[in-house]
């Protein structure tokens, strides 16, 4: 890109991360880079159109506040990201990949070794080929196999097993084995299956891995992280931004309109409303003036206000909250794995099957080498090739489906546990409906001046200005060009259109009721405009389905009974009304007591812990930070249906797994005779193992289309 | 039968050339941006210079 100025090797450097969903084309990539460029202190910005992240290596006299300034000024939304390092750790899936890698290479190269073998070369030459295809299998076997046998090794020692173990065993016994074999000259080897085992299933745990990471960096995408920190006032009257972390009780903070605050605190001076949605749900703002008890998290929209601190950090109300939801999702962890399910029985068959097949040779007369040998060919059949693919092969395709459709599935255990709910919960304001204000009577505004309104409305953050800017920008209004325009606190925005005053702002009191705002042009009447939280699209039309779909839907709302009645009536769902967080808990506690498995579908701050409680949980992507990290899966847009589509999906999921299983022990079930008769050469085992693999991909793949 | 003693190190050594080549791909992060790479192609860096 563009040249830097040069920076002394010396000087620290830190890395900023900044989420910027707007970038679009390749146009934005340049426009961004370059247009950072100049920044004085900036070292290098690059971006990652696939994360839509934004990588600033800068000097510490380049501050975010300045960063995040100039990505506005060049046309883009941009958040900064605090967690850096929770984003990157992709550890997991390179590990895999590399691993995969490694067994790929091996598993062909071995291969070809072994046509020959299985083609006719005999004495020496086979000799030799059995010998090529150890030196290259033991080494890949000891790095490919190494998450295998950590995780059985980790199992074990927890008296437990899961699908590991039999994999450990089965391909440790059946290479020490062939390695026998290869030393005594014997005429069957074995190290293709053992290492094309490893291949397979590698693959799988990759699939799985990859599918985490990426719902994992979309959801990380959409956190706004919104007050990381707050502007200071300081004893010579000037003010500093201060970081959210480095804030103490005592500190005065001044919270300009549209802030969030970023501390507990009592205000000093100043009146405004607060939009407290993130902590109670509750949409309509709450009135405060000086001497209110105020939360962090909230939403400054009138005025200025000076805020004593009196918590900060790990004391805030909403700290209470986030430990709420740590011991609430203690309960999922618990939570065991469809295939680990299955282990736990096909485990023990396995090794049971195999101790069977040696004594009965032993019994039958054969010596012990040939009697280890038939364990080994049962062992390598049984393995679970094809049950470690069944699994993750469904619920990546699925998860790819749903992503295509605005889900974001966490992880595949996600998807097995949506798609045993039975019993649903919905958060009201902002889930059910969509959590912000639209304006009900629009005619009002003469069309005439609808132009006028939209200017003044864009100079504005409250909410209500911008819900009025979105409705008039989607009627095709273009914005008039105003003077002196300016904000007054307290009221809203004036400027003179031509030689005409016209103004945007709160209703004179006892005007209006409820959300309203007041248009006024020249010295014609006010025009009195209200606002209501609509329900989400499509609201109507899910919920009946989720009935059809056999799950009973309730709502569970911290709002009162009268804000939650016309919601609750024109969706004909019973409510429960007034819920604190823990009431929520309560009652997901109850349901679960009596069997049932709850979903949680919820969006603020205030449904975290149940979010993290449920059995399953869903929330939209306009939700809160702890509402998105607390849910299993997000799903975007304003429409509701992705909810029952998930669920269709996740069941359609494991009615595949399940037919996967089938096929895998079928397939098992008629090459395990083969292997009890001592009949399983190496060419079989590679046929019916990769035969078996390909079977389930191809079954999966039938999901592709499922969300349609 | 000697032709076999040159193959298959050739054989191996090409196997060993590709993996190589994945490894060091996934060291410098040539997977970390796929869509990106394909856009930025277009590019036109002629304009900022």
């Amino acid at each position: 890109m563009t040249a830097q100025p040069a920076i002394s090797a010396h000087e620290p450097v830190e890395r900023s991360l900044f989420a910027v969903p707007g970038m679009r084309c390749a146009g934005c990539i340049a426009r961004l880079e370059g247009g950072l460029a100049p920044l004085p202190g900036l070292v290098s910005a690059r971006v990652n159109f696939t994360a839509r992240r934004l990588a600033v290596d800068h000097l510490p006299s380049l501050g975010v506040i300045e960063i995040k300034a100039a990505i506005t000024a060049l046309g883009f939304d941009a958040e900064p990201i605090r967690d850096a390092a929770a984003l990157i750790d992709t550890g997991e899936s390179r590990a895999l990949a590399r691993a995969a890698a490694v067994a790929g290479f091996g598993a062909m190269n071995i291969m070809l070794l072994s046509v020959s073998v299985w083609s006719g070369a005999e004495g020496a030459t086979r000799d030799l080929f059995h010998l090529l295809s150890a030196i290259i299998a033991i080494p890949v076997i000891l790095y490919a196999g190494r998450p295998f046998f950590r995780s059985a090794i980790g199992a074990l020692k927890r008296g437990r097993t899961n699908m590991d173990v039999p994999i450990s065993i089965g391909v440790t016994l059946v290479t020490a084995l062939s390695l026998f074999e290869t030393l005594t000259g014997g005429a069957h080897a074995y190290f293709d299956g053992a290492v094309m085992l490893l291949f397979f299933l590698l693959v799988g745990r990759m699939l799985d891995s990859v599918m985490r990471d990426r719902a994992r960096s979309g959801v990380a995408a959409l956190l706004k992280q919104s007050a990381p920190g707050a502007r200071q006032e300081e004893e010579e009257g000037t003010s500093a931004w201060v970081e959210a972390d480095r804030l103490v009780p005592g500190q005065t903070m001044i919270v300009a309109a549209g802030d969030r605050l970023a501390a507990d605190g009592i205000v000093e001076s100043g009146s405004s409303g607060l939009d407290l949605s993130l902590l109670t749900g509750e949409s309509a703002p709450q009135p405060v003036c000086a001497g209110a008890l105020v939360h962090a998290g909230t939403l400054n929209l009138d005025a200025p206000l000076y805020v004593r601190v009196t918590a900060a950090g790990p004391d805030t109300a909403i700290a209470d909250i986030a430990r709420l939801m740590e011991h609430a999702g203690q309960g999922r962890s618990r939570y065991v794995r469809i295939a680990d399910r299955a282990a736990r029985w096909y485990a023990p068959a396995v090794h049971l099957l195999a101790i069977f097949a040696f004594a009965g040779w032993m019994v039958a007369g054969a010596g012990w080498h040939q009697a280890l040998l038939v364990s080994a060919a049962v062992l390598i059949i049984t393995c679970p090739c094809a049950l470690g693919l069944a699994v993750p092969a469904a619920q990546v395709v699925a998860a790819g489906a749903l992503m295509r459709r605005g889900v974001l599935i966490k992880d595949g255990s996600a998807l097995e546990r949506l798609a045993e709910a039975d019993r649903l919960l919905f958060d009201k304001t902002g889930t059910l409906t969509l959590g912000r204000p639209e304006p009900v009577d629009l005619d009002r505004i003469p069309h005439a001046v609808r132009p006028a309104a939209l200017a003044l409305a864009r100079a504005s953050s409250h909410p209500l200005s911008a819900a009025l800017r979105r409705a008039l920008e989607a009627e095709g209004v273009r914005p008039a060009d105003l003077a002196e325009l300016v904000e007054e606190p307290g009221f809203g925005m004036r400027g003179r259109w031509d030689r005409t005053p016209v103004s945007l702002g709160r209703p004179a009191d006892g005007l209006a009721a409820g959300m309203a705002v007041a248009f006024t042009s020249d010295d014609s009447p006010t025009i009195i405009l209200h606002f209501r939280d609509m329900l989400r699209p499509d609201a109507t039309a899910t919920l009946a389905r989720l009935q059809n779909l056999g799950l009973l839907c309730s709502i569970v709302t911290g709002d009162g009974a009268e804000a939650t009645a016309p919601v609750a009536h024109a969706l004909r769902l019973t409510a429960q009304t007034a819920m604190r967080p823990q009431d929520k808990l309560d009652a997901i506690a109850r349901l679960a007591a009596a069997g049932r498995r709850v979903m949680m579908v919820g969006d603020g701050l205030n449904d975290g812990p149940a979010l993290a409680a449920g059995h399953v949980s869903m929330a939209p992507a306009s939700a809160s930070d702890v509402g998105q990290t607390a849910a299993d899966a997000v799903f975007l847009g304003d429409s509701l249906a992705p909810v029952a589509i998930a669920i269709v999906v996740a069941r359609r999921t494991m009615a595949v797994v399940r037919q996967n299983f089938v096929l895998a022990v079928a397939y098992n079930a008629l090459a395990v005779p083969l292997a009890l008769a001592g009949l399983v050469t190496p060419l079989v085992a590679a046929l019916a193992m990769s035969g078996s693999s390909i079977l389930v991909v191809g079954n999966a793949l039938r999901l592709r289309r499922a969300a349609r | 039968m000697t032709g076999l003693a040159i193959l298959i190190p050739v054989a191996l050594g090409l196997g060993l050339c590709g993996l190589a080549a994945f490894f060091w791909a996934m060291r410098t992060g040539q997977f970390d941006d796929m869509d990106g790479a394909a856009l930025r192609i277009l590019i036109d860096d002629e304009e900022d210079d």
